[in-house]
């Protein structure tokens, strides 16, 4: 249920975007989102429906982009997919992983109108 | 200073304003902007004012995460009893309701704050400013932040704190880790709390709950301790020392440190934005 702070706050953000750019509305939201980063894409669009209201996004869409789980081994130096609870080296079965991608949590780009 | 005939691009922006580029107009009449800017960066601004301000207290602060129960304010009270004589200890307490906890924390003569969240599940760095106000920290070594019991919502919020520590009873399983990654994966200390059950629990494998945390890609320690007995503790206090003299030497060359995920995450999305 932080979903709901994490799009007030991601708002927030659209909204001082929209300013800078002199925007009347904003059309389109797009924000990347790894299945590390503890935000569920799906409840975020749930809680954008209920945030977005009065904003300049009140009739924006927003797209989430779910971003793949993947680690580099730094034993072995393998890059592989992994999932969120599994992150142990596809090659050697090395622990010591890195994290490449996974725990994005970000807001990619915005569309604005002008008018 | 013209957007209708197109005279203000040059060789310098006409990149920003091609498809694909930061200002493109699509063919309605829409302008996309690119961003790539962390969803949580004003929460992520607060934090890095508090752990400023936690520095220049000279203070160590550590979040502990867990499940409602899993033993956080007994491990609290147990430790103040153990330490309180050497150091000065104080305790942020995140609940949705009631003052009980802080209650409990200022009965052994420490001072405590507690932050009712009211629906919210999770504390931010807002509500840790705010807290902080209401604190002397010149009086303080270590500062505790009891964070509200939930093992998914606190993971995705910096508070400005210097370690993340994530409890886990025996009494839950031993798959958390499995189940709960991101909030094991933000630990720079995994604590087993409530290890005197073990002997009634034993469907709970302390082995298999750390390689559940292994699984996940994390080194840090994983130490069993029980606030009731006593069990594990001498570990989990000597592990406390040691940081609060790295923080100190830290602090003696004008550095600090973010929780464990915070820097790696930061410096591989940096390509990105």
């Amino acid at each position: 249920m932080h979903e709901l702070s994490v799009c007030q706050a991601m708002l927030a953000q659209v909204e001082a975007i929209a300013k800078r750019e002199q925007a009347s509305r904003v059309e389109r939201i797009v924000v990347r989102i790894g299945p590390l980063s503890g935000v569920v894409p799906e409840l975020l669009r749930q809680a954008f429906t209920i945030a977005r209201a009065g904003s300049v996004a009140a009739e924006a869409e927003l797209d989430t982009e779910l971003q793949q789980v993947r680690i580099r081994c730094r034993q072995c130096g393998a890059e592989c997919a992994a999932s969120s609870n599994r992150m142990i080296c596809c090659e050697c079965g090395d622990f010591r992983t890195q994290l490449i991608s996974g725990d994005e949590l970000l807001l990619a780009s915005v569309e604005l109108i002008r008018e | 200073m013209c957007d209708t005939c197109g005279c203000n691009i040059t060789e310098g922006n006409r990149h920003l304003v091609e498809e694909g580029g930061k200002h493109a107009h699509s063919e309605d009449g829409s302008v996309a902007v690119e961003v790539l800017q962390n969803l949580l960066s004003e929460n992520d601004h607060q934090a890095a004012h508090n752990r400023e301000h936690f520095d220049r207290h000279q203070l160590l602060a550590v979040n502990l995460m867990s499940s409602p129960g899993s033993g956080k304010t007994r491990l609290l009270e147990t430790t103040i009893d153990r330490l309180k004589a050497r150091y000065r200890i104080a305790v942020v307490e995140g609940d949705l309701e009631t003052e009980n906890d802080a209650e409990r924390i200022r009965e052994k003569g420490v001072e405590a704050v507690q932050i009712t969240t009211g629906t919210a599940c999770h504390l931010d760095a807002h509500m840790i400013h705010n807290a902080l106000h209401r604190m002397d920290l010149d009086q303080v070594d270590i500062l505790f932040i009891e964070n509200v019991g939930n093992l998914v919502c606190p993971a995705s919020f910096d508070l400005g704190q210097h370690l993340n520590i994530t409890l886990l009873s025996v009494t839950e399983g031993d798959d958390k880790p499995s189940k709960y990654p991101v909030i094991f994966r933000a630990a720079d200390l995994v604590l087993i709390t409530k290890s005197d059950l073990l002997a009634v629990m034993d469907e709970f494998s302390p082995e298999r709950a750390e390689q559940a945390v292994r699984q996940l890609a994390v080194e840090v320690p994983v130490t069993q301790t029980s606030a009731k007995s006593g069990e594990g503790f001498e570990t989990w206090l000597d592990w406390l020392e040691e940081q609060i003299e790295l923080q100190k030497a830290r602090r003696s060359q004008g550095e600090t440190r973010t929780p464990k995920l915070q820097p790696e995450g930061a410096k591989l999305h940096a390509g990105e934005g």
